[in-house]
């Protein structure tokens, strides 16, 4: 272990060494390497799902492709380290980082109170509202829900006959969700006394068994439903009832690092706030998207 | 360790184990009396029984318990035939396609061990038997299976440990057994060292049951044996 981390220390200062290089010599007199020198570490570890499309997939060849994977390598460009992004479990991410498995987490997540408890975010850089969907030859479909977007923050009158409405229609059937996502949270909270509630290990067999019809409908972010919406497989399904955002669904997405590393969260929310600054986010996510789902 | 959280998470855990306990039940009860017919088919002498029971055995004890389970529940439901047909109020159910996934697992298994009990028995004695006159099935009833199930008990008492721990894998097709539970409770609260602590608690009890019942089954069977 001790003549690994010899190595590790050798390897770095030699980058040092040749990164002060390139710089001619203007750093040449500091001692330290970089990863003490901005408090960030490099390369930067960096954990995705990589079964969340378009946020982060697998394309064709095994590679991790997405918004989020285009979005962190422009943000480690902007804070000079390198990017290690591998694939994760979801269910296990949290627990990982805080093991020290690996630096940042970017996959999707939402930034909740709960998860702040373990984890720091950076700020938002997506935020998208979650949905319902169904077959569309489903009766579900064709009920009235009174409203377009129920914002669970302050919920008045009007979004509470909304959202009684949806619990009324949902009685007794099966819904899905993906475990420990913010939709889980939802369902749990608001669904999981009248409907059969499954657990799904990812978004992709969730739809899987939405199209057995196992699960009646299915609960998800609107832009993750997109890719198979627009299968051919997808076309008889179709979103239904209210948006859901605000509340417990939190502040938008953010990548979650484990606490005290007050370095690697400034110099994360400095790229992050450049790239809102300068159109890059919303260039990235009118590529992925087809909308601008980012923060202002 | 958050005792607090152990105290809160252990009814939800052992109404889990409960699923568990269910799963590994009714799996052990259909894969025995399958392994019975496995193990005499594969000691059939009409080759295309033998051959075909070899291969099944091949089949389930040469692929991972996973795929089978996730072949038999995602994969069959793709096919829109199995979903018109008769047998699909059972498998869209994930309770019953685990439990044909385990019980088609454990059979393959559980014959093989059974096949190797009943070619323990000296041919000396079945044929001293034939000699009185006993032949197929009072044979089989009498002289062969009670000598192959004492032979066979330890390697089951095995077979049965295993099949606790292989009904974790249920919770990859939605059911909230044992560590599905632990594992949701895990992903809610960020610890998931005091619930997986319990959870394998909770399988080390169960396990412990299981020997003492393998360990007594021998002892009874040893006594009858030496009488």
């Amino acid at each position: 272990m001790k003549t690994v981390f010899a190595a590790a220390l050798a390897l770095a200062a030699t980058l040092a060494l040749s990164a002060c290089g390139k710089d001619e010599g203007k750093q040449a007199n500091q001692p330290t390497a970089p990863a003490a020198d901005n408090g960030v570490p490099n390369p930067l570890r960096v954990a995705t799902e990589g079964a969340y499309p378009p946020y982060n997939m697998l394309d064709s060849g095994g590679n991790l492709v997405g918004f989020e994977v285009d979005m962190m390598k422009e943000v480690c460009r902007r804070i000079q380290v390198e990017c290690r992004i591998t694939a994760q479990a979801w269910d296990g991410m949290i627990p990982a980082l805080q093991a020290g498995r690996f630096d940042a987490i970017v996959a999707g997540m939402s930034i909740t109170e709960e998860r702040k408890q373990a984890v720091s975010f950076t700020q938002g850089y997506a935020s998208t509202p979650a949905y319902l969907v169904s077959a569309k030859s489903n009766p579900l479909q064709a009920e009235q829900y009174g409203l377009e977007k129920v914002n669970l923050d302050e919920v008045d009158a009007t979004e509470q006959a909304a959202i009684d409405k949806v619990r009324a229609q949902l009685k007794g059937k099966t819904v899905g969700v993906q475990t420990a996502t913010i939709h889980a949270n939802f369902a749990d909270k608001y669904l999981a006394d009248v409907v059969d509630l499954r657990r799904y290990d990812t978004q992709e067999n969730l739809v899987l068994d939405l199209q057995t019809g196992r699960v009646e409908v299915g609960l998800a972010d609107a832009v993750a439903w997109e890719p198979f919406l627009d299968r051919p497989e997808g076309q008889q399904y179709g979103f239904f009832g209210p948006g859901f955002d605000g509340g417990l669904f939190g502040a938008g997405m953010g990548v979650a690092i484990a606490k005290g590393q007050d370095k690697l969260l400034d110099a994360l929310n400095g790229a992050i706030a450049s790239m809102k600054q300068d159109g890059t986010l919303k260039t990235m996510a009118e590529q992925w998207f087809g909308f601008d789902t980012s923060l202002k | 360790m958050d005792f607090d959280l152990i105290a809160r998470s252990l009814p939800q855990l052992l109404s889990g184990a409960g699923l568990t306990l269910q799963l590994v039940g009714l799996s052990l009860v259909i894969g025995l009396a399958l392994a019975l017919l496995v193990a005499l088919g594969r000691l059939s002498t009409l080759k295309p029984v033998a051959a075909l029971t070899g291969a099944y055995v091949f089949l389930f004890r040469s692929t991972p318990l996973l795929v089978q389970i996730f072949l038999i529940y995602y994969g069959l439901g793709q096919f829109a035939a199995v979903r018109e047909s008769f047998l699909w109020p059972l498998l869209r159910e994930p309770y019953w396609c685990a439990v044909i996934a385990l019980a088609l697992n454990t059979a393959a298994y559980t014959g093989e061990i059974i096949r190797g009990g009943i070619r323990s028995v000296p041919f000396g004695q079945v044929e001293a038997a034939r000699a009185l006159g006993m032949g197929g099935a009072l044979l089989y009833r009498r002289i062969i299976l009670p000598q192959a199930f004492r032979q066979a008990l330890p390697a089951y008492g095995n077979e049965v440990i295993q099949m606790v721990q292989a009904t974790s894998l249920a919770s990859t097709i939605t059911l909230m057994e044992l560590t599905g539970v632990a594992r949701a409770i895990a992903s809610r609260t960020f610890q998931p060292v005091e619930v997986f602590v319990i959870a394998g608690a909770i399988y080390l009890a169960l396990n412990f049951v299981v020997t003492q019942a393998v360990r007594l089954g021998e002892r009874r069977l040893g006594r009858e044996a030496a009488r």
